[in-house]
């Protein structure tokens, strides 16, 4: 009987594979395929499902409580409303840069963090801010009042007929 | 007693019992301290030393050189004990600090006026951290300048590296804890930097698609706005995830000090002369037979039994002098400290209304200055190359040369000086440009933010240390000249910014020369 080990590998006839190898080989394969889909597992827990923050859609009252020209600054939630001749319109102020509020000024916004400055309707005039202040999604309610959605982009000139 | 030589005689064991009932104190003792006094031969030190846990991890004998005060400067001690302060301190701290958004805050009053020692302990602990990083930061510059980081420690400079990182991450995870003002907007400020990635998917359109920003801001906020979720995953971070990996990077740290035969030091020519702590000393060639060489192999020479004759001393009592010096150091300047001057607190944080100016911890704010420009670029871009460039010196420069020895490379010194003034004059040149005349956008109001992206101070600050590098490789043709070139640009570039940061921004992060020209608002 001939001896396999005396045949010289070469491409071939490469090497025989023994039993054992290929065993170890397999259960290492095996062994390595689960602790991956434990850690991909553990690693998803981490990622959050849903947004666990607060749902951010306002009520912000009747539209007639918007007088053609008034602008009224909701501080706490990171928007003002404005109507003109064209409607009413929501601006966020909550710079694109890097997330600070923004403060109102006479020329538009100016953010108090990095010195991104916006005009009144939310274009970029200087800084490092990347994107205009975004114009929100507004609806109206069973009720009658106003709804602004902060999470909701609309572009920009967009006005909600009231 | 010690006395099993002779066969104990035939007692009671109601005798046996009284007599171990006696001698118990001294039998507890013995079970405490095995030697029960100072050590006194040199075979007793060396036991002292390796019979016990904590002092083994050092070697016997430790060469003279590595004693030396202006070699390391204690700078890796003073970093690891002020870790420790920082873990003693911080469980006290664990003990009355709640991490939820209602609590947080009152809890921190509470902490700092009405738990006995509160304040003090919490000044303690915010000191440890500034002094943690400060070591940190010099020790990488001291490995550096000595050229310690060459075979065999290439790997032990990337656990460093690592060791920076988590640093800069505990403190940053950590200032979000107190939930005050400079906190929330700190936090927001962070997390919307591992959002920038945005920048560039928004210019190109594709962010519906791939958003590597959003998620990355998801996955450390645990939502869209720093509130309850983001406190705790936070504080997890910072009280158990973040120490635990220090630690274990610290121990192979450690580890990697002994394998790799100790610190970095010039080899001593056996047989002749050798020059350290600026004088002569002679330098005998070991007697083989006999070596300490009980710990494991490691590399190098191992030391040979009998008082020094290269250079070595007993570990115990040299080096754990040295030791207890550095802690005595860390610990009374933070106790100096701490005593002086209060960690801040401010108002409750409020989303409405941010801190004018904002600003993130000192070691931050040279980032701070660089993401005034673009959040993207300065936020995640430089910091990254930062952070591979660093990694990649012990793998680009492998010429063997200068290890232990401050600037030992000929050259060394002048390049060291030249790169530090072509640092300043960039770095310093940039910023009084962009003062004084704005960038891009201020000249052209609806260009594209992707040029934006691109061209910043913080990329052109990067482009000239590179290129000036490199002119240093290509005239002095020597890859260590050219990274000494590139680090010192690095580190100057860090420390300009950071004081002009520190210093000259004020409110909506415009220049003042002091901040007692800022407005009254």
């Amino acid at each position: 009987m001939p001896d396999t080990h005396d045949v010289k590998p070469s491409r071939l006839e490469p090497p025989p594979v023994t039993r054992r190898s290929f065993l170890s080989i397999a259960s290492l394969v095996s062994f390595l395929a689960a602790m991956g889909t434990a850690l991909a597992g553990v690693l998803r827990l981490p990622k959050p499902t849903v947004e666990p923050g607060p749902v951010r859609r306002y009520k912000v009252g009747h539209p007639e409580q918007f007088p053609v020209g008034a602008e009224t600054l909701f501080a706490e939630q990171n928007f003002l409303v404005r109507r003109d001749a064209a409607g009413v319109y929501a601006i966020s102020t909550t710079c694109t840069h890097l997330g600070c509020a923004v403060a109102r000024t006479a020329e538009g916004f100016a953010c108090p963090c990095h010195g991104s400055k916006f005009a009144a309707n939310g274009r970029v005039l200087a800084g490092p801010a990347p994107r205009p202040l975004p114009w929100l999604e507004i609806s109206r309610a069973a009720d009658g009042q106003l709804v602004v959605y902060v999470d909701r982009e609309v572009p920009e000139g967009t006005h909600f007929q009231a | 007693m010690r006395t099993a030589a002779t066969p104990p005689e035939k007692t009671s064991a109601t005798q046996e019992f009284l007599d171990n009932l006696r001698q118990l104190p001294r039998n507890l003792k013995d079970a405490w301290f095995r030697l029960g006094r100072l050590p006194e031969s040199e075979r007793e030190e060396s036991q002292a030393t390796f019979h016990n846990l904590f002092l083994h991890l050092h070697s016997v004998r430790v060469h003279l050189r590595t004693l030396e005060p202006s070699l390391t400067l204690g700078l890796g001690l003073m970093a690891t004990f002020s870790f420790l302060v920082l873990v003693v301190t911080g469980l006290l701290l664990m003990i009355y600090y709640k991490p939820s958004t209602a609590l947080a805050y009152q809890s921190m009053k509470d902490i700092h006026y009405v738990v006995a020692t509160g304040r003090f302990i919490r000044n303690i602990h915010r000191w440890a951290a500034h002094i943690m990083v400060i070591a940190v930061f010099a020790h990488m510059a001291r490995v550096f300048f000595t050229a310690s980081y060459k075979k065999p420690r290439e790997f032990n400079w990337l656990v460093g590296l690592g060791l920076l990182v988590l640093t800069l991450a505990l403190s940053f995870t950590g200032y979000l804890l107190p939930y005050d003002q400079l906190a929330y907007w700190a936090t927001t400020i962070g997390a919307n930097i591992a959002n920038s990635p945005r920048e560039l998917t928004d210019a190109l359109g594709i962010t519906p698609y791939f958003d590597p920003g959003g998620f990355q801001k998801r996955l450390l906020l645990g939502a869209n706005t720093v509130g309850e979720d983001s406190l705790i995953r936070f504080y997890v971070l910072h009280v158990f995830i973040l120490p635990l990996l220090l630690v274990i990077l610290l121990s192979v740290h450690f580890w990697r000090i002994r394998k790799d035969g100790g610190l970095a030091r010039p080899e001593d020519p056996a047989g002749g002369l050798a020059e350290w702590g600026g004088k002569l000393h002679r330098v005998f060639e070991p007697l083989a037979t006999k070596t300490y060489g009980l710990m494991a192999v490691v590399r190098g020479r191992r030391p040979p039994v009998n008082r020094g004759p290269e250079g070595t001393v007993m570990s115990w009592p040299h080096l754990l002098w040295a030791e207890l010096a550095v802690l005595m150091l860390t610990i009374a300047v933070t106790l100096a400290l701490s005593f002086y001057i209060d960690a801040p607190l401010k108002e409750i944080a409020n989303p409405a209304v941010p801190e004018n100016p904002a600003k993130a911890p000192w070691y931050f704010l040279g980032l701070q200055e660089l993401v005034s420009y673009s959040a993207f670029m300065g936020g995640l871009v430089i910091p990254t190359i930062a952070v591979i460039g660093l990694a990649l010196i012990p793998f680009l420069d492998r010429r063997p040369g200068g290890e232990g020895i401050w600037f030992g490379m000929p050259g060394e010194r002048d390049v060291a000086w030249q790169s530090l003034l072509f640092g300043l004059a960039c770095t310093v040149g940039l910023l009084a440009f962009t003062v004084n005349f704005g960038w891009l956008r201020n000249w052209f109001p609806e260009i594209h933010q992707l040029w934006i992206i691109a061209i910043n101070p913080g990329s052109i600050l990067v482009l000239l240390f590179a290129g000036w590098s490199l002119w240093v490789l290509k005239r002095k043709d020597s890859v260590r000249l050219a990274a000494v070139a590139l680090f010192t640009c690095f580190l100057v570039g860090f420390v300009v910014l950071t004081y002009f940061a520190t210093v000259h921004r004020g409110p909506n992060w415009q220049f003042y020369w002091r901040p007692s020209q800022w407005p009254v608002h």
